[in-house]
């Protein structure tokens, strides 16, 4: 999927102009964030947890080559085969050939953000599969024909009006009134894809060295069902998922579903080791592993290394007033929000994206509630620097950076500087108390007035009255 | 695509400043922690005994939308399993493990109930299946797959209900998989652990039961029975 971040500004004003959009947003305020406090407080072990999270992430990084080859050798001994990726193109031939080599004519889907990065939805049906996404609020977004606008929940910003039209559209029938039928009539129509598919796709949470594990987290059951009743098990994947050993896991699960939804534990939770064994009844008789690079090993060694902690678990758009109020949507790419504003830049290229990590206001919630303590505002600090450096944000706007920059580095002209700023607009506003339209300032005063200093500077008042 | 292999792992070994010696160490260091895992830091609340623990794992899981009944012998699973059918107006129709608890229950004696073991096939309506372990954490159920106990019993009917032996109890998710380790094929292919009834937010306003695994949850604790395998 071509990057559409550059449109940022236009997306975000759009969105910001629509009042459906604002009350799915506010669903999560009062669902996911309250939740997530909710569940914190109930265990007094959550910051520990949180500490022991990031212990072992980075642990994994700093020895991510033997991890990998440990976890290649234990999977492949429980009889799976590993398929190394470089970049999307290459995933995506994999995940091609694989299908093919069992004839297949249609693929469910369980959901993988990895395979949303590689674009391999519509990769597999200019091929000619007919691919089912089963999560279903990722089953509806591909109904829609829209992308994910969340990482938990992809269909959060519709309404269950445009949904229920969705499904009279596709499923025939009139538009159905509440939930519950909506989720029946899904359920009904994708019990026969489950059934149909040669090849199960599902992503993965979590990959275990010590076992050459898979694990998968859902609440509906839907990668149980995708894995296990077709005859070709394939996992899409990357190479930061790796943890030690079943402990770590534990560990990191115990923060999942707690920072993504508020839920104690999610409702299902796979560890799988291999396809179907011997005796076995049920379960696939090939299970493949597609393990993507596409600029995570470069990421190791540099200074967005921590990145590389994240367990998609949407924590920090779920706290983020800038994602709260436009959406994900407005990223204009698969990882949205605080999180995919450190991503998408490294993935996507920050030229195509630079305007992502400007899509803060650098309140800090987003790190404050991280579960693996990512520092997500010092990730965006560094590619803002970077963009820069690179000339990519427009002249005027990196003057006036640089301005400020050469005054705030001087702090006797800062001095001399505000202190005659002050006391001009307090001169100049004498009369009113309030400005209607400032020049250089069109933005504040476009939706409110300016109000006239009435004053010292700050620095002036601190000096006065001291520390407090 | 081995060449893919060995540029990723390079890469790696590059960005990490990788020396051969550092390289052993490394590779020493965590091989000790495999062989040996610890565990993170663990819940108090789920370090309790007995019928607390009975009465943990029970809240825990109803708070998910589960059922759960204590039976004091496997005699009483049958009785209870054909109560739960008729009280949800389900048909008397199930499929179950292949397990020597769920053998000895007798559910084959009872006329009104058509019994098949097995794996399930749409549209069988209830699948019936035992735990090898219960999590009073959070309420989950662990599953294991086995040639005689198919994965898809607790994932592809409508209603699914478990058997949990009441001694198969336990405090964490750490403590459930120690029950694993060692045994014969460990780990096993699929391990499931199960909290609740299969559910979805993704249609607002509420969160619906049923999105594609069992709408419904029983789970029958039973007293004096053994647990699997042990």
């Amino acid at each position: 999927m071509e990057p559409q971040s550059l449109a940022f500004r236009e997306r975000a004003a759009r969105a910001l102009a629509d009042p459906v959009l604002e009350t799915a947003l506010r669903r999560l305020e009062t669902g996911w964030q309250e939740g997530r406090t909710r569940a914190a407080a109930a265990l007094p072990e959550f910051e520990a947890l949180r500490d022991a999270a990031v212990a072992i992430k980075n642990h994994v990084l700093a020895n991510l080559d033997l991890y990998l080859e440990i976890f290649e050798e234990r999977f492949r001994a429980a009889g799976g085969v590993v398929h190394w990726a470089r970049d999307a193109a290459e995933a995506r031939a994999i995940a091609l050939e694989i299908c093919r080599a069992v004839g297949a004519k249609t693929v469910t889907k369980s959901k993988s953000m990895v395979a949303e990065e590689i674009g391999l939805n519509p990769f597999l049906e200019a091929n000619g599969l007919r691919v089912v996404e089963t999560d279903l609020g990722e089953y509806i977004v591909q109904l829609a024909g829209e992308v994910p606008s969340h990482l938990v929940g992809p269909a959060v910003h519709m309404t269950r009006e445009r949904i229920a039209e969705l499904f009279a559209r596709h499923h025939g029938g009139p538009p159905k009134e509440d939930s519950a039928a909506l989720v029946a009539e899904a359920r009904r129509v994708l019990r026969q894809r489950y059934l149909e598919a040669e090849v199960g796709i599902t992503g993965a949470n979590f990959l275990v060295a010590e076992t050459g594990s898979v694990v998968t987290v859902t609440n509906e059951g839907n990668a149980e069902l995708t894995q296990g009743l077709p005859r070709v098990h394939l996992v899409i994947t990357s190479i930061e998922k790796l943890v030690p050993t079943v402990e770590d896991a534990f560990t990191l699960l115990r923060l999942l579903a707690r920072s993504a939804t508020g839920q104690e534990f999610s409702g299902y939770t796979t560890f799988l080791t291999g396809p179907a064994r011997p005796g076995d009844r049920d379960g696939p008789k090939e299970m493949h592993l597609v393990l993507l690079d596409n600029g995570r090993s470069a990421m190791v060694g540099g200074p967005f290394r921590e990145m590389l902690r994240c367990i998609r678990c949407g924590a920090c758009m779920n706290h983020c007033p800038v994602y709260l109020a436009v959406g994900g949507h407005a990223y204009g790419w698969v990882y949205v929000g605080p999180m995919g504003s450190v991503l998408t830049p490294q993935f996507a290229g920050l030229e195509r994206t630079w305007t992502l990590p400007h899509a803060s206001t650098f309140c800090g919630r987003c790190q404050e509630v991280c579960p693996v303590r990512i520092p997500l505002p010092k990730l965006m600090r560094l590619w803002r620097e970077e963009a820069h450096r690179r000339h990519l944000p427009p002249p005027t706007a990196r003057f006036g950076l640089s301005a400020w920059g050469f005054l705030a580095r001087r702090p006797a002209l800062y001095r001399l500087a505000t202190r005659l700023a002050a006391a001009g607009l307090g001169l100049l506003g004498r009369r009113r108390g309030r400005f209607s339209r400032l020049p250089l300032a069109a933005g504040w005063t476009a939706s409110r007035d300016f109000p006239v200093p009435s004053g010292p500077t700050f620095r002036a008042l601190w000096r006065t009255r001291g520390r407090p | 695509m081995s060449e893919a292999r060995e540029a990723i792992l390079a890469r790696i070994r590059t960005a990490l400043g990788r020396t051969a010696e550092a390289r052993a160490a490394a590779a020493a260091e965590i091989g000790a922690r495999l062989a040996a895992p610890r565990p993170g830091p663990l819940p108090s609340r789920a370090a309790v005994a007995g019928e607390e623990r009975i009465a943990l794992f029970g809240r825990m899981a109803r708070a998910v939308g589960a059922e759960v009944q204590r039976l004091s012998g496997p005699d009483g699973i049958r009785d209870a399993v054909v109560e739960f059918l008729r009280r949800h107006n389900l048909p008397a129709r199930l499929v179950r493990a292949a397990d020597p608890l769920l053998d000895a229950a007798g559910l084959e004696a009872d006329p009104l109930l058509e019994v098949r073991t097995g794996v399930p096939a749409e549209p069988d309506p209830v699948g019936l299946t035992v735990a090898l372990a219960g999590i009073a954490e959070t309420g989950t159920l662990l599953l294991a797959s086995a040639a005689e106990r198919p994965t898809l019993l607790a994932f592809l009917p409508e209603t699914s209900i478990v058997v949990l032996p009441t001694a198969a109890l336990v405090g964490t998710y750490e403590e459930a998989w120690a029950r694993l380790r060692g045994r014969p094929g460990f780990p096993p292919r699929s391990v499931n652990l199960i909290t609740g009834p299969s559910r979805t937010g993704d249609i607002p306003p509420s969160i619906e039961l049923g999105a594609h695994g069992p709408r419904r949850l029983l789970v029958l604790l039973v007293d004096e029975a053994r647990p699997v395998e042990s």
